[in-house]
């Protein structure tokens, strides 16, 4: 392998790594990235629609099953799940909180709680304090892709609501989530 | 206190198994030190009709053993215990390997009853004292307790604590509706009530300084909320339901101002809210997690936990708002930081490869002590005399309580016989 392309890929990876470690509180490029998406969606949806509406085809949304019960939709997707100590979004929940984002502002009487949870390695008092920074974390996205923060409520209960009972790595990590729980639907 | 050899020894006793509801706790010592001192506790004789309504001998022996530093000289051994202070014999009692022998009586009279009792030094063939409690009939337990607190003092010279009560959180039912409920027992266990009872978490317990009332953050309206019960009478009221969390209650050492964490303002940071009035004061400011306050005695220090430089770890603030001064270096975490009754040591939850273990720190040294060796050791609470900590651990995945000598030598256990219990704390004397 050519000296420059290894030392370019060196400094890649040293990149990527780093990427990868940053601190916990640093979500600005997930939330950029996030909300360039939404808005291109959300363009291409108006897009559609417009085209749709001129082509004499409208939407009669009462008639339309209610989104949040097609298991189908992203919008069946209600969990979050975090790495150890982490409140960073990891990008495969991105398109899932931007369906639910693009509901919330299309039905703008929905509310959700976003109820945070953690693991049970840390104290109690910290951890509620963990679960609170996941769910304001999936909050941030979500207003960032036009959920308004009035529909949205963080709630934590830190370790205290665990939903695997074995202490093992797998109980650890599914525990450590951010529900998303319709209040309202619409 | 005598001096003796320190090899730390292992062996399984099962000391105490009373009552009848769900949260009964049953205490066992799991590691003492060798050369526990030998004490004689004869039977309290009942000087009136009938049997003694409570083995008060019993009682006192088994809170001795429980404190790991004593053992006692089983009834069949005993010699035949002296009517009065005058007929004792130290040679008799030297004999059965006694070196403390306590001797005491029962007396009823119209409303209540008298424990009278004699503490002796067999090596130095001389009286430490003699004592008389009165104590209603219906409350000879506590009376045994108060007697164990003399008797252990009168021996070791520090004052003892088992009069004093735990409070503690219990949980029961299948994983899909868990209950659970807020307890109130004696040291040993014994006598559990429960003070309140939900179907949503409830955490933190701790006592006001005064010993009528208990703090604690219950989710009964689905959310963290900070409520005060007073423990007599049942009434309770809500102090903090601000926006955000509402945690980790602290009273100060004059009992007139709670110490708590709020994310009221988006992150949670500690304040002092006065109970008088209701009127909140930031402590904190920062953007990171600051939360579990402890006071220093003298009401001056908060202790709290802060992740402000990336890990959670203990950081110190004189008030009313100074510079927070980290203190805790050593493994990967630190928090839930409990201050002991002198004011110069902390007990704290070390995170660390291992799992989660106390640790205790030398405030003025800096020395830090590892004092279990659990995986999941969370919660510590001083005992009011300081002699021991007690806090949450877990057997085979269960809640227990498990309970460790300031020095780190005497463990004991303190498990459900259904159900999990977790986050004690110790009562004021």
């Amino acid at each position: 392998m050519n000296a420059m392309i290894r030392w370019g890929l060196i400094i890649l990876m040293t990149g990527l790594l780093a990427a990868c470690a940053q601190p916990k509180r640093d979500l600005t490029e997930a939330e950029r990235l996030a909300a360039e998406t939404a808005a291109a969606e959300a363009e291409a949806a108006d897009r559609a629609r417009r085209e749709a509406e001129a082509r004499g085809i409208g939407v009669d949304r009462d008639l339309r099953a209610d989104p949040l019960d097609d298991p189908q939709s992203l919008l069946a997707d209600r969990l979050v799940y975090f790495d150890f100590d982490r409140d960073t979004v990891r990008p495969e929940f991105i398109p899932m909180l931007e369906a639910h984002s693009r509901y919330l502002s299309q039905n703008p009487g929905a509310r959700l709680r976003l109820e945070g949870h953690t693991d049970e390695r840390g104290t109690r008092e910290y951890n509620l304090a963990l679960g609170e920074r996941r769910a304001q974390s999936v909050r941030r996205i979500m207003t960032l892709n036009g959920a308004r923060d009035t529909q949205l409520e963080v709630i934590s209960y830190g370790e205290e609501m665990p939903v695997a009972f074995t202490q093992t790595e797998e109980s650890w990590a599914r525990n450590r989530r951010v529900e998303l729980v319709y209040e309202v639907r619409r | 206190m005598k001096h003796r050899s320190l090899q730390v020894w292992l062996f399984g006793l099962l000391l105490l198994v009373t009552g009848q509801a769900a949260a009964v706790l049953e205490v066992t010592v799991t590691e003492g030190v060798t050369g526990a001192i030998p004490v004689a506790v004869t039977p309290f004789a009942w000087e009136g009709a009938g049997s003694a309504p409570e083995d008060v001998a019993q009682i006192v022996g088994a809170n001795l053993v429980r404190s790991g530093l004593f053992q006692t000289i089983g009834r069949e051994r005993l010699a035949r215990a002296p009517t009065g202070p005058d007929d004792f014999l130290a040679e008799q009692w030297a004999a059965v390997g006694a070196e403390y022998l306590v001797i005491g009586r029962l007396l009823p009279e119209a409303e209540r009853v008298l424990i009278e009792f004699h503490v002796f030094d067999v090596l130095a063939n001389q009286r430490l004292g003699g004592f008389r409690i009165p104590v209603p009939p219906e409350m000879l337990r506590r009376g045994a307790h108060r007697v164990s607190d003399i008797v252990y003092e009168q021996i070791t010279g520090e004052k003892g604590a088992f009069s004093a009560r735990i409070a503690y959180v219990g949980v029961t039912g299948p994983t899909d509706d868990r209950r659970f409920t807020l307890e109130v027992a004696d040291s040993d266990g014994a006598n559990p009530r429960t003070l309140f009872r939900s179907s949503q978490p409830l955490m933190s317990p701790e006592w006001s300084p005064d010993g009528r009332h208990l703090v604690y953050v219950s989710f009964e309206n689905r959310r963290s909320e900070i409520f005060r019960h007073n423990v007599e009478s049942g009434a309770r009221d809500r102090l903090a339901s601000f926006p955000g969390i509402n945690s980790a209650p602290s009273w100060s050492p004059d009992g007139r101002r709670l110490a708590m964490s709020l994310s009221r303002d988006g992150t949670p940071n500690i304040y002092i809210m006065e109970l008088d009035t209701g009127a909140l004061t930031q402590v904190t400011r920062s953007n990171a997690i600051d939360t579990e306050p402890a006071w220093s005695p003298d009401g001056e220090i908060l202790y709290f936990t802060s992740d402000r430089a990336g890990s959670a770890q203990i950081y110190q603030m004189r008030l009313p708002a100074g510079t927070a001064q980290r203190l805790t270096f050593e493994g990967s975490s630190a928090g839930a930081a409990t201050v002991s009754p002198d004011g110069k040591s902390l007990v704290y939850v070390q995170g660390g490869e291992g799992g989660l273990r106390l640790a205790r720190l030398d405030l003025e040294t800096r020395r830090v002590t590892l004092l279990t060796r659990g995986r999941y050791d969370k919660s510590p609470s001083f005992a009011p005399n300081g002699s021991m900590i007690i806090y949450s651990s877990t057997d085979r995945g269960r809640g227990i309580l498990g309970s460790v000598s300031r020095d780190g030598r005497v463990h004991q256990r303190l498990a459900a016989r259904t159900g999990e219990v977790r986050e004690p704390a110790w009562s004021p004397l």
